[in-house]
C-alpha cells in the first residue's frame, strides 16, 4: 500500500506530467485561458487517459508481446487512443448527456494530446504491473489536470494585468509556465 | 494556386515558423532542447516524417475519403514515425536513448498532423513537398536556437565543447524544465518585437 501511495505522489507532484516532463503542453496553452474550459479538459484527460491507460497495457502484454510485434508499438496505441475516443464520446452521448455536453470539444482534442500516449509508453517502458500502470495513469492525469487548473487561475488574473505589448497572450503565458513548473521544482527536493 | 513553390517553402521560415508563430508542437520543442545536438536529431527525425507523411497524403488526398481522414492520417503518420525509430536504433543509437519517448511522440506532434490536414490534403504534391520541407526547416531552426541557446548558458557548453572556459558556473536554471518555458516565452516575445516594427 505505500508503494502506491508513494507512486501517486511521485506521479502528480514531483514528476507532473506537464510541468516536469513536458508532455501535453498544447492543450495546456490552448486550454488554459478560462477556468471552465480548465476543469472540463482536466476531467476528459481523468477519463480517458485511465482507460487509455488500462487498455495499452492489456494489448502491450496479451497481444504485442506474445507475437513479438513490439515495433508495431506507437501505431497501435495511436489507433487504440483515437478510437477509444471516438467510442467514449458516442457512449457519453448516449448514456450521460450531461457529461456530454460539460466535456464537449475537448474530448476529440485528447487524441493528439501527447500527455495520453506518452503515459501509456512511460507506462509500458517502465515495466510496470497493471495494477500499477492503472495507478500511474490516474495520477498523471490528476497531476494534468491539477496544472491546468492552477495556470488557468494564474492566467485569468494575468488578463487583468497590464502585459507589455510583445509579451502578451503566449509569451507571457509560457513565462507564467515557468514560474509555475518552478514552484513544482521544489518537489524535487522531496523525493 | 497562386502562390509560388518557392513561397511555399519562405513562410514556414518566418511566417508560418512553427514553435513561434503557430503555437503548435510545443512539448518536443521544450523537452528535447536541453543541446544542440538533441534538437537538431529531434529536427531531423521531424523533416523526415513531415516531408514523407506531406507527400503520401497529397498523393492520395483524392482517395482517402474526408469523413475518415484524419484517421487516415494518424495511420500514415505512425507509419513513418515508426521507420524513424527504427533507422535511430540501428544508426545513431545515444542520440535515439536521449530523445527516447520524444520519438514515438512525433505520431501525436500537431505540426505534423496539421500540415496534413490543413494543406497537403488541399494541394498538389510539389507543394506539399516544399511546404513541408519549409515547415521543417523552420521547426529545426527554432529548436536548434533554443537548444543552442539553453546548452550555452545551462552547461557552458556548444554541442560539448567549452564556451566559458572553467571558471563558469553554469546557470542549470536554463536546463531544467522552467528554464524551458521561460526561455521559449522570451523568444517568442523578441519575435513579436521584431515582427510588429
Amino acid at each position: 500500500m505505500g508503494d502506491y501511495v508513494l507512486l501517486v505522489i511521485s506521479c502528480i507532484l514531483v514528476n507532473n506530467i506537464l510541468l516536469a516532463q513536458y508532455l501535453g503542453c498544447c492543450p495546456f496553452m490552448g486550454t488554459s485561458k478560462k477556468m471552465e474550459t480548465a476543469i472540463g479538459m482536466g476531467m476528459a484527460v481523468i477519463f480517458v487517459l485511465v482507460m487509455a491507460g488500462s487498455i495499452t497495457w492489456l494489448i502491450d502484454a496479451y497481444v504485442l508481446k506474445p507475437f513479438k510485434l513490439e515495433y508495431l508499438r506507437t501505431i497501435s496505441f495511436i489507433l487504440v487512443i483515437a478510437s477509444l475516443v471516438q467510442f467514449v464520446e458516442m457512449f457519453l452521448r448516449k448514456s450521460i448527456p450531461a457529461l456530454y455536453k460539460g466535456l464537449g470539444i475537448f474530448l476529440p482534442l485528447i487524441t493528439t494530446n501527447c500527455a495520453v500516449m506518452g503515459v501509456c509508453l512511460i507506462n509500458i517502458n517502465e515495466e510496470y504491473t497493471f495494477v500499477q500502470s492503472l495507478v500511474t495513469s490516474f495520477s498523471y492525469a490528476v497531476g494534468f489536470g491539477l496544472a491546468l487548473v492552477l495556470f488557468a487561475g494564474v492566467r485569468e488574473r494575468v488578463l487583468l494585468a497590464r502585459v507589455p505589448k510583445p509579451l502578451e497572450d503566449t509569451a507571457i503565458g509560457l513565462v507564467v509556465a515557468g514560474m509555475l513548473s518552478l514552484a513544482f521544482f521544489a518537489f524535487k527536493g522531496m523525493a | 494556386m497562386a502562390k509560388s513553390i518557392t513561397q511555399e517553402f519562405v513562410k514556414g521560415l518566418w511566417d508560418e515558423i512553427p514553435p513561434f508563430r503557430l503555437v503548435l508542437g510545443l512539448c518536443p520543442v521544450l523537452a528535447v532542447t536541453k543541446s544542440v545536438e538533441n534538437g537538431l536529431g529531434m529536427g531531423m527525425a521531424v523533416v523526415f516524417v513531415l516531408v514523407c507523411s506531406n507527400m503520401l497524403v497529397s498523393l492520395l488526398r483524392n482517395i482517402i475519403p474526408s469523413k475518415v481522414r484524419i484517421a487516415c492520417f494518424i495511420v500514415i503518420i505512425a507509419t513513418f514515425v515508426i521507420v524513424v525509430e527504427l533507422l535511430m536504433q540501428a544508426y545513431t543509437y545515444s542520440l535515439f536513448l536521449k530523445l527516447g519517448i520524444f520519438i514515438p511522440l512525433i505520431v501525436v506532434n500537431c505540426v505534423v498532423l496539421g500540415r496534413a490536414e490543413a494543406f497537403a490534403y488541399k494541394n498538389g504534391v510539389v507543394a506539399s513537398i516544399a511546404d513541408g520541407l519549409g515547415i521543417c526547416v523552420g521547426f529545426t531552426l527554432s529548436l536548434t536556437a533554443l537548444g543552442a541557446l539553453r546548452e550555452v548558458f545551462g552547461s557552458g557548453t556548444f554541442l560539448g565543447m567549452s564556451v566559458f572556459g572553467p571558471s563558469f558556473q553554469p546557470f542549470t536554471f536554463m536546463v531544467e524544465a522552467p528554464g524551458a518555458f521561460v526561455c521559449l516565452g522570451l523568444m517568442l516575445c523578441m519575435m513579436n518585437l521584431a515582427g510588429n516594427k
